[in-house]
């Protein structure tokens, strides 16, 4: 699938000042996707800096047992805004940043579709970001709910989980303005010639992802408003007193929150698919497969929001049909894994740090999928749900999986953003470190679940003390190294060697065929792809 | 033989306010680190061995896969001067590596699926007893069978002192409770979970149950003890503050033990459920 193409994309004289805007207006009035892309990509970083901090908060208290310095109740404050603020401020806008760098120059297109549109996507992250991180001050502090925010505990809480439902309500906005954006601009801004089975992986897997968003963000929508209503417009849809069903709210919210988790996790699979073919110097192995089985597990995502709910009280039917749907994404996922694999067997590999995180993620992330099915067989998650298992589990897929992707990502297309090489040794550095204190901080969590410790406890007991310990030394050691990174990619934004137009000697890709940096202008005339 | 042990060691326990006061008395069914606790139940041993199962399936995955991977990073490399093959497709490959694992996965839920139906099993239970779950203690209630009428609340008894790191902490930190459940050994207990606010869950590992208690509803699960001991749980569902802070006690004794202990608890109850007798002294008129 890669495209010959014409030479397009002119070098762009920057003395035209008038089409090249400087200063704030530049970035708050921003409509180009690079600029936007850049924006969404700071944000990210920052809400991953902020989280980080809420989560070191949380392991140093877990450090002994023992109420050492945080109260039960900050502590829960600390764990539920780490969630949203990693889920929502991290790594979703993470990889809209990526798509928005990315996909215009992945499809010959000149910028996305609705370019104003895009800009008011972005801006909202921002209140939304204050009302989250301003909740830890305002009386009775944050949401400490959980980020799953169950009702009816919802009820409980003071005006902070009312500001973090009308964040999750912009970022909900922002996110579906987002996905029309893209689908718009993938279906109808790809170059002459590149017909949907020519397109990079990157850009089907976000084609994918941006429809599971505009089904599901509506849903978490409707949970979150009827937790509103409930709380302070004289509602019962979650008080059973009142003839409501706390549960209902859980169906509702796991309708949203598993396609949401395919929504974090099919980009990094665009990414990995992007990098693999690459660093081993051979065409993605089974491109349509790869396609399809992005679609399966997409489509299959929809059908299995009640293995969160195993312990709820079900219905002997409804735990073996949520039981034996989980288990078969296994399936397409597999396929993936093989697919990558095949493609990297007897290629001609290098290992520079994007191919160090790619291959990194293979391996962690498996670990996490192979985690997902012992969880999804339910007999055995009435064991392992709401302990430490889940913690590890979703850490392994979420962090080892999405964060590292975009780890990959980053490094990959850093030189194409910049225009300069990023310290490899450095690169390589922050991969070793990480790689490492990742797994010193969550392997320990599968013990600690499988001999029952419950999740979001301030305190435990003295058999859970020896795991947990060496949880919170990997935490801290893994949140540091990230500091390595800002510290290459400053310095590579600063200066370093000249990246050529195609440093990694891809063959093939839209984005290696214009300039290092890319110009602020790309692809006004839109190439022809053969 | 255990009859004889159970005999002698009933004996021994003559005393029920022994019976009851020994927290410190815990069973550590914890024998390894590393995996799920020693079972104490037949499901509890079905879910080991379950678990024990797939974790050597996802081994074996995982090992040949990454097997074949590494060799592949050490052998195809450029430094090593490999030239890269052309090869990128194989419809028979694809239908090999979709069908294999499909059928893996199909084993795997043949395997689990009459665990599934034995879990929800809740009929012909010889005691039914109801846990409520409270901000946050438990109270239960023995609804059916021997000891039907009894109703207590069980709260942590860790002081507070060894919390705040002001006193040593001891071997049951936050897994000791003043009132225990108390079940008799080799019996199906059932229990019905609902709660008085939040969402909490009733969870004993070693019996492999977990089961969330939802206000308003009611929800049940089963366990039969295998062995006399006590086993500790703790509150499954995030439900405020002291979510970490109302573990779940249970004692499992002998079928004698425990209709002596049913006996002290209707007195016990039934003390406290008389009218205080009361005088009361009017003043005369003068």
């Amino acid at each position: 699938m890669s495209a010959v193409l014409e030479p397009s994309g002119h070098s762009h004289d920057h003395d035209h000042a008038h089409d090249h805007p400087h200063g704030w207006r530049r970035w708050l009035y921003a409509t180009n996707h690079k600029d936007i892309g850049t924006l969404y990509l700071w944000f990210s970083f920052t809400m991953l800096m902020v989280g980080g901090v809420l989560a070191l908060g949380i392991r140093a208290e877990l450090f002994r047992p023992g109420l050492q310095l945080i109260q039960p109740e900050l502590f829960n404050q600390l764990t539920t805004m780490h969630g949203l603020i990693m889920v929502f401020g991290a790594i979703m806008p993470a990889f809209v940043g990526f798509a928005n760098w990315m996909i215009p120059l992945q499809i010959g297109a000149s910028d996305m579709a609705f370019a104003r549109m895009n800009n008011f996507s972005f801006w909202l992250m921002v209140p939304a970001a204050m009302l989250l991180v301003g909740s830890f001050f305002v009386p009775g502090g944050a949401t400490a709910a959980g980020w799953t925010l169950y009702a009816p505990l919802t009820s409980q809480m003071g005006i902070g989980m009312d500001m973090a439902i009308f964040a999750m309500h912009i970022l909900g906005a922002s996110s579906i303005m987002g996905s029309i954006n893209i689908i718009t601009t993938i279906l109808n801004m790809r170059a002459p010639g590149m017909t949907l089975m020519k397109m990079p992986m990157f850009v089907w897997t976000w084609l994918i992802t941006a429809y599971l968003l505009i089904a599901v963000m509506p849903v978490l929508a409707g949970a979150i408003t009827m937790t509103l209503t409930d709380r302070h417009f004289g509602t019962n849809f979650f008080n059973a007193a009142a003839g409501g069903d706390p549960v209902m709210y859980q169906h509702i919210f796991w309708f949203f929150g598993h396609p949401e988790v395919y929504i974090m996790i099919l980009p990094a699979f665009g990414i990995v698919s992007e990098i693999i073919p690459t660093f081993a110097r051979k065409r993605l192995f089974g491109y349509s497969s790869m396609v399809y089985a992005t679609a399966s597990i997409a489509i299959l995502s929809f059908v299995v929001w009640a293995h969160h709910m195993f312990t709820t009280g079900m219905p002997l039917t409804g735990q073996l049909f949520f039981m034996y749907a989980t288990m078969l994404i296994a399936v397409p996922t597999g396929v993936k894994i093989f697919n990558w694999l095949a493609t990297m067997w007897r290629g001609s590999m290098t290992f520079e740090t994007p191919m160090l995180f790619a291959i990194g993620f293979i391996v962690v992330f498996t670990i996490g999928g192979l985690t997902g099915i012992i969880l999804s067989v339910a007999p055995l998650d009435i064991q392992l749900h709401d302990t430490y298992y889940v913690v590890a589990h979703f850490h392994y897929v979420l962090v080892a999986g999405s964060l590292f992707a975009l780890f990959a990502g980053l490094y990959y297309w850093l030189p194409k953003w910049t225009g300069h090489m990023y310290d490899e040794t450095l690169g390589k550095a922050h991969f070793w470190l990480s790689m490492i204190f990742f797994n010193i901080t969550f392997f320990p969590m599968h013990f600690l679940g499988l001999a029952g410790m419950p999740r979001r406890y301030a305190d435990y007991p003295m058999q859970f003390a020896d795991f947990n310990a060496l949880a919170s030394i990997g935490a801290f050691g893994f949140g540091l190294s990230q500091l390595l990174m800002l510290y290459v990619v400053i310095k590579c934004i600063k200066g370093g060697p000249k990246a050529a137009d195609n440093p990694w000697e891809a063959d093939g890709g839209l984005e290696w065929s214009v300039p290092s940096p890319a110009p602020f202008h790309t692809f006004e005339t839109p190439p022809v792809v053969k | 033989m255990q009859n004889l042990w159970n005999k002698c060691s009933s004996l021994a326990l003559a005393a029920p306010i022994g019976l009851l006061g020994s927290a410190t008395a815990m069973a550590n069914d914890m024998t390894t680190k590393y995996n799920l606790r020693t079972p104490a139940s037949g499901m509890a041993e079905s879910l080991y061995t379950l678990h024990n199962f797939l974790l050597i399936v996802c081994l074996l995955i995982f090992v040949g896969v990454f097997a074949v991977m590494f060799y592949s990073i050490y052998a195809h490399r450029k430094s090593k001067g490999y030239k890269p093959a052309d090869f990128h497709e194989s419809t028979a490959v694809e239908i090999a590596w979709t069908v294999v694992p499909f059928l893996i996965v199909v084993v795997i839920g043949v395997y689990a699926t009459p665990i599934v139906m034995a879990q929800k099993d809740t009929t012909n239970a010889d005691i039914t007893i109801k846990a409520t779950g409270y901000q946050w203690k438990w109270g239960y209630d023995y609804l059916k069978g021997e000891g039907q009428g009894i109703a207590f609340f069980s709260t942590l008894t860790t002081p507070y002192e060894q919390r705040i790191n002001a006193q040593e902490k001891t071997l049951n930190y936050l897994s000791e409770v003043d009132n225990p459940v108390v079940v008799p050994v080799g019996k199906k207990i059932r229990v019905v979970t609902t709660a008085n606010d939040v969402i909490h869950a009733w969870m004993v590992p070693a019996f492999g149950v977990k089961q969330d208690a939802i206000p308003g509803f009611v929800r049940d699960t089963w366990f039969k003890a295998d062995r006399v001991g006590t086993y500790n749980g703790h509150c499954a569902e995030l439900c405020g503050k002291d979510h970490a802070f109302m573990p779940i006690v249970v004692k499992v004794v002998t079928a004698e033990e425990y209709t002596a202990w049913v006996a002290q608890q209707k007195q016990k109850q039934s003390v406290a459920a008389s009218p205080a007798v009361t005088t009361v002294q009017v003043a005369q008129a003068q």
